[in-house]
This record gives C-alpha cells, structure tokens and sequence, in this order.
C-alpha cells in the first residue's frame, strides 16, 4: 500500500559499514542513510563514531541500540582512560562493546566494527555481529549492503595496501553497494586512523563512481536538448 | 475489577517473566568437531567456518583452545557462547592454579564442570547454544567427553557434534581401533572431514587438526583439504536420462 510507509517504525540504519586494516592503520567506512520503515528519516548521517581520540565505532542496525551502547562504552573508555594514563588500546574498546552487545543479546539488534590505533598493535578492526561474538580481522564488512560486498573483498582484498589504496577500496566498495542495496544511501564517509591521526572524509553521492546501468545526472532535460547535436560522419 | 485488559508490548520487563531472558536463537554458528582416541591420547578436528545463517561469514574462527595444562575444548554452535565459556574456564583454572598445590584440573573434572553449567543454563531456559567436546590426557589416562546444550554427556572412544554425528560417526565406527597411530588418526580424522565438507552446507575448506598427548597441546596450523571431483558419472549424470538430475 503506497500510503502505509509506516513512518513510526523503529529507526533503523540499513547501512553499509566497512573497516580496513592497511600497513600503517586503519580506514572506517559508511553509508549515511537512516530509514524508519520505507522513509529516510536522514539521508546524512554519520555512523562513524568516536569512542576515543584513537578508537571509532562504525554503527548499524538499529540506531537507537548501536547509539547507546556507543554512548555507554564511550563514558566507560573515559573513565579508563584517566585510570590507565594513557590512551585505551583497539581491544580494550573493542572487548567493551562485546560486554554489552553478549550481555544484552536478548534486546539488542545492533553490528559494530570497532576500528583504531594504538602503539601496542597498530590498526586493528573488530567485528562485533549480533548476539555478541568479538572477531579481530583484517577488514570486516556489516550491514544490510555488505551481503553484495562479499565477492567484492573475496576479490579485491589484499595485505599490505597503501593507505590510499585501502581508502579507494573502501570508498568504492561503499559506492557498490549503496547501487543495489535500497536500505543504504546518501553519502560515503571514511574516517583514516593511524599514528599521525584521525582523517574524516566526506564522499558526496554525486561525486561517486557510476556504475551500471547508472547514468550522468543532469540539471534538466532541457539541458540535454538544447546540447549541440553531434558532428555528421565524415565518411 | 479490569473491564479492559492493559496490553503490555511483547518485549516489556514488566510481569513474571522480567527476571528471566532466554537465548532464542543463535546467530554466528561453528559446524561440526569431530575427536577420537589414539595410542598417545586424543586428536580432534574442526574447520574454521563462523556462518552467519546461510552465509559463511567468517573463515577463520578458532574452535579449539587449549584449557589449562591437560585439555583441549572444542566448540560447535553459537560463537559468542563459546566465547563465554572459554572465560568461565579461564578462571576456572586461574582459581586452581591459585591452590597452588601442585594440583591441577584434568579433563575429567572438566568435562564435569562444563556439564554442570550448560545443564543448569537449561534449566533456567537459558542454554550456551553450543555442544562441546572435551579430550585431555592426565597421568597417562586418556578422556574424551562431550556436553550438549541441553545437558546431555558422554564419554566415548570418538565423538562428533552436528552433522558430524550423522556423517562422521558410522565412519569411524567401522575404522576405528584401538591403539592408532598419529597417521592412521589424522587420515581417519580427514576421511570424515572431507566427507563433511561435501555433504555439510556450512563446512568451509579450511580446518585445523589438534592434538593432546601427555606432553601437552597442539594445535595446527590451518589448511584445506584436496576434494574428488571426476567421477565420470558426475561430468554427464544426465546421460542416462535426459532431463534428469
């Protein structure tokens, strides 16, 4: 039924979230749509979140889980923090986000990839997937737009990638799947973490690669009429 | 007296059942492991597959770790749960090595520990959505046990969890023998493997054998398994009958 968008279903992030290990750190990646039901209650999210001055959590599922339990492990790394003296590692932010999303599995409906730097490892990535299992990899993809992502990394995947290469793999992976999954959207956001720093990018959608069956957008059709036809052969 | 009953939401805490939560269903699982006994004490196997419903997810999940100086747990079923009970374990042997009496755990004792937990998980509704298998070898006494999610234990000269039961079982009731050498077992280990990864949806070729003998632990490094493809029948199988499968 076209009228029943039903816009007060839970918020919901679709999402396509990315995180990458390069030789040097690491590259969080997503989507920036957040659907309630068919609506896009936002279309410039940011699902890149900062837990710490080294560590990010990339959100998806649902927004208002993945946003608490950020919250939380946020206030928690905080308070670390000033009991360590120096900054939390990768695994430690990682390990609290596991407490959370194991102890409450039953409630939660929420994937995180925890991505940072820290002097003891370097760049590490961690899948957190529903029900709360902690997985350390070498570049983990969630949400609802990863499922076309799988042969794309299968693919495309290689150890040791520059930073640059690793930001271009995760932007145009990203890219990919915005084009066919209907619940990501909007505009890519990369954040580059390593000894140096955090980098935050910004993607618009219509600076992305086309890819099939896609076409150049246009101001107006006017525009493509009133264009110089082509040059006859010139046999 | 209500005329109108209050209808509370399904996930509501409010009532009798706020106290309590249940595991409804896994979401990342481990397939089969499948152990036996041989002459020095107990190899076991299991792939590194984590599905994720009908995805293979993950492609390099650990299923076997070491427990304390005499054990080898290996895990099918939800991974997170897993996760868990490895730390249950972990302090389990850091309050034994604590005694320090020179003293420690072996797998019998355990397998009985394991049992107790996943039994009484059970009865709160609650389970560890795995099945375990516990092999160890202490004082020249070999031990190889397994644990349910519902409770049920056994002991057994070779066990198998999931499909391993169905596939990996007859097998090695045919094949196995006492006093096996480590060859005999890793190929016998192998043969049902195999078998699993052609016949089990959610095997992934990538697998790890481990072993425990007194001397302790190992596990090894992962690798992939050759599978047989040419068999004649299988290039023209609609030969016979066209149109057939």
């Amino acid at each position: 039924m076209d009228l029943d968008m039903n816009v007060n279903a839970p918020h919901s992030m679709g999402t396509t979230i990315i995180g990458v290990t390069y030789n040097g750190g690491v590259v969080l990646g997503a989507d920036s749509r957040t659907s309630t039901g068919m609506y896009v209650a936002n279309r410039a999210s940011d699902k890149i979140t900062q837990l710490t001055d080294n560590v990010y959590v990339c959100r998806s599922g649902s927004a208002a889980d993945s946003q608490i339990v950020s919250d939380y492990v946020r206030y928690f790394l905080h308070q670390h923090t000033i009991q360590l003296g120096q900054p939390a590692t990768v695994k430690v932010a990682a390990n609290l986000i596991r407490l959370l999303s194991y102890n409450n599995k039953n409630m939660l409906q929420t994937g995180l990839i925890v991505g940072g730097w820290d002097k003891y490892e370097g760049g590490k990535i961690y899948g957190i997937p529903l029900g709360g299992t902690l997985i350390e990899q070498p570049f983990a993809i969630g949400g609802s737009g990863s499922s076309y992502l799988y042969g794309f990394f299968d693919q495309a995947w290689k150890e040791g990638m520059t930073k640059e290469e690793a930001e271009q793999l995760v932007v145009k992976a990203v890219s990919l799947a915005i084009a066919r999954d209907g619940a990501s959207g909007g505009v890519v956001r990369t954040v580059v973490i390593n000894s140096d720093g955090v980098t935050r990018n910004f993607y618009p959608g219509d600076k992305l690669q086309l890819w099939h069956d896609e076409l150049e957008p246009q101001h107006s059709l006017l525009d493509i009429l009133n264009a110089p036809s082509p040059e006859p052969m010139n046999i | 007296m209500n005329f109108m009953a209050s209808k509370q939401p399904e996930n509501s805490l409010l009532g009798p059942e706020s106290d309590s939560q249940r595991t409804l269903y896994p979401y990342v699982t481990g397939t089969s492991v499948v152990a036996l006994k041989y002459k020095d004490g107990i190899l076991m196997a299991a792939d590194m597959g984590g599905s994720y419903g009908s995805t293979l997810r993950y492609k390099s999940v650990e299923r076997m770790k070491p427990i304390g100086k005499h054990s080898l747990l290996g895990a099918s079923g939800e991974i997170s749960d897993f996760q868990e009970i490895l730390r249950y374990l972990d302090e389990l042997i850091l309050y034994d090595n604590m005694w320090d009496d020179g003293n420690s755990l072996g797998p019998k004792e355990v397998h009985n520990y394991l049992t107790r937990v996943m039994y009484n998980r059970r009865n709160k509704f609650n389970p560890l959505w795995n099945s375990l298998v516990l092999g160890g070898v202490k004082n020249g006494q070999k031990y190889l046990g397994t644990v349910s999610m519902i409770g049920v234990n056994f002991e057994d000269n070779h066990v198998a969890t999931g499909f391993g039961n169905h596939l990996a079982r007859p097998i090695l009731r045919q094949e196995w023998h006492e006093n096996l050498s480590f060859e005999d077992g890793v190929r016998l280990l192998e043969k049902c493997m195999r078998v699993l990864l052609y016949r089990d949806r959610s095997a992934v070729n990538k697998l790890q054998i481990a072993k425990i003998t007194e001397d302790g632990v190992t596990i090894s490094q992962p690798y992939s398994l050759k599978t047989y493809w040419e068999f004649s029948a299988f290039e023209n199988p609609a030969q016979g009958a066209i149109g057939s499968w």
